[in-house]
């Protein structure tokens, strides 16, 4: 039964993702693109491109629309659910200790001890999401003809934008949106 | 009386949550700023200090930041209700828009213009991830603790040349905050000790 694989996967997906948005990526292509093979690295970049261009959170928009992918309407919602369960139970316990103990040192400290290794894992997921925006794919053994150099010049365009302008996520995603209209056209 | 009141307190729990998150662009950490702006500045409803207090427990627990301190908003203000409601309101936005994306996307993907947009838009999206591991990483470093680098490093190792499960890396890493957090209480209890 797809929902409820779908809800399953979700649930996980909100379980382990410490840090917000951008943690719930690699578990997004663990679960999704690995375990489950329902999208293509392709979709998965589609997916964080879309999320990041529209309002909201980040993470509850790649669970509507990959849900609505992988299971039309009902999936999008189930996934949406399956996403914010575990907050919905998790925080309200941590909530109810912190206001009757005021004290959740034991919480942070291992919250502490996950960052390391989550920034690790949305480096693991940034390296996929690199290669696929590079080569079309993120499977060895990498072809350098297969190498888009167009790609490159927009990611360094990009990056100078951001480490430069201080220019947002969406702001960059629309000038390589535009930037990709105009080149690819006429390329 | 009181019944009257608390449906007033419902309704702008729901209505500040949803229109936050409609019209919010940047996901959780620019959802979360304005809600501590809605909520202590204009509202008046929770104090900066505690709003610190919430913003800090939404970040310890999973799942998608500006969920988990709308859920906290609400169970400060209303309890368990409370909390449902302003869940509701953080996620109905994304779940209508998203939804109709879903469509507009599958009609659209195979046109030539959008797909060169598109295109164009993964590379810009490359390089937005790189940018957050860098700022994360760099946070990271300049701490210049032994544990959380080499925490990092064998993550790393593990994650993309080995393939570990991401699961098994959060536990590992999660026990070891958690031992040097019961060190650091320990050390802390033999210093005020010999005071």
């Amino acid at each position: 039964m797809i929902y409820l694989k779908l809800l399953l996967s979700f649930i996980q997906i909100g379980l382990f993702s410490f840090g917000g948005g951008y943690a719930a990526l690699p578990l997004i292509e663990q679960e999704l693109i690995h375990v489950q093979g329902w999208i293509t690295n392709q979709q998965f970049i589609d997916i964080l491109t879309l999320s990041e261009m529209t309002p909201g959170p980040i993470a509850i928009n790649a669970a509507t629309f990959s849900g609505n992918q992988i299971a039309g309407i009902l999936g999008g919602v189930v996934a949406t659910v399956g996403v914010t369960l575990p907050s919905v139970i998790i925080v309200q316990l941590l909530a109810y200790f912190y206001f009757k103990y005021q004290n959740i040192t034991m919480v942070q400290g291992i919250i502490q001890g996950l960052r390391p290794a989550v920034v690790a894992l949305i480096a693991s997921a940034g390296v996929t999401i690199f290669l696929t925006a590079m080569f079309g794919h993120s499977d060895w053994p990498l072809d350098l003809a297969e190498l888009n150099y167009v790609s490159i010049v927009f990611f360094a365009i990009a990056l100078f934008l951001m480490r430069k302008y201080k220019a947002s996520p969406i702001q960059i995603i629309i000038v390589t949106g535009f930037l990709g209209g105009i080149v690819y056209s006429f390329i | 009386m009181e019944t009257m009141e608390k449906k007033t307190l419902f309704i702008t729990l729901f209505k500040s949550t949803f229109f936050l998150s409609m019209f919010t662009f940047g996901g959780g950490y620019v959802i979360v700023p304005l809600m501590e702006k809605k909520f202590v500045n204009e509202l008046g409803w929770i104090d900066e200090d505690e709003m610190l207090d919430l913003i800090a427990l939404g970040q310890s627990a999973p799942g998608p930041i500006a969920v988990n301190t709308s859920i906290l908003i609400g169970y400060r203000m209303a309890g368990v209700p409370g909390a449902m409601i302003t869940v509701l309101g953080t996620i109905l936005p994304p779940l209508m828009i998203m939804t109709a994306l879903a469509y507009i996307y599958i009609a659209v993907r195979d046109n030539a213009i959008v797909n060169s947009v598109l295109l164009g838009m993964q590379a810009g999206v490359a390089a937005i991830i790189v940018n957050v591991v860098y700022n994360m990483g760099k946070r990271i470093v300049v701490q210049k603790k032994l544990i959380p680098i080499f925490v990092m490093i064998a993550a790393l190792i593990a994650g993309i040349i080995y393939q570990v499960n991401i699961l098994w890396l959060l536990l590992f890493s999660g026990i070891i905050g958690a031992l040097t957090t019961i060190w650091k209480l320990r050390h802390e209890e033999d210093e005020e000790g010999k005071k």
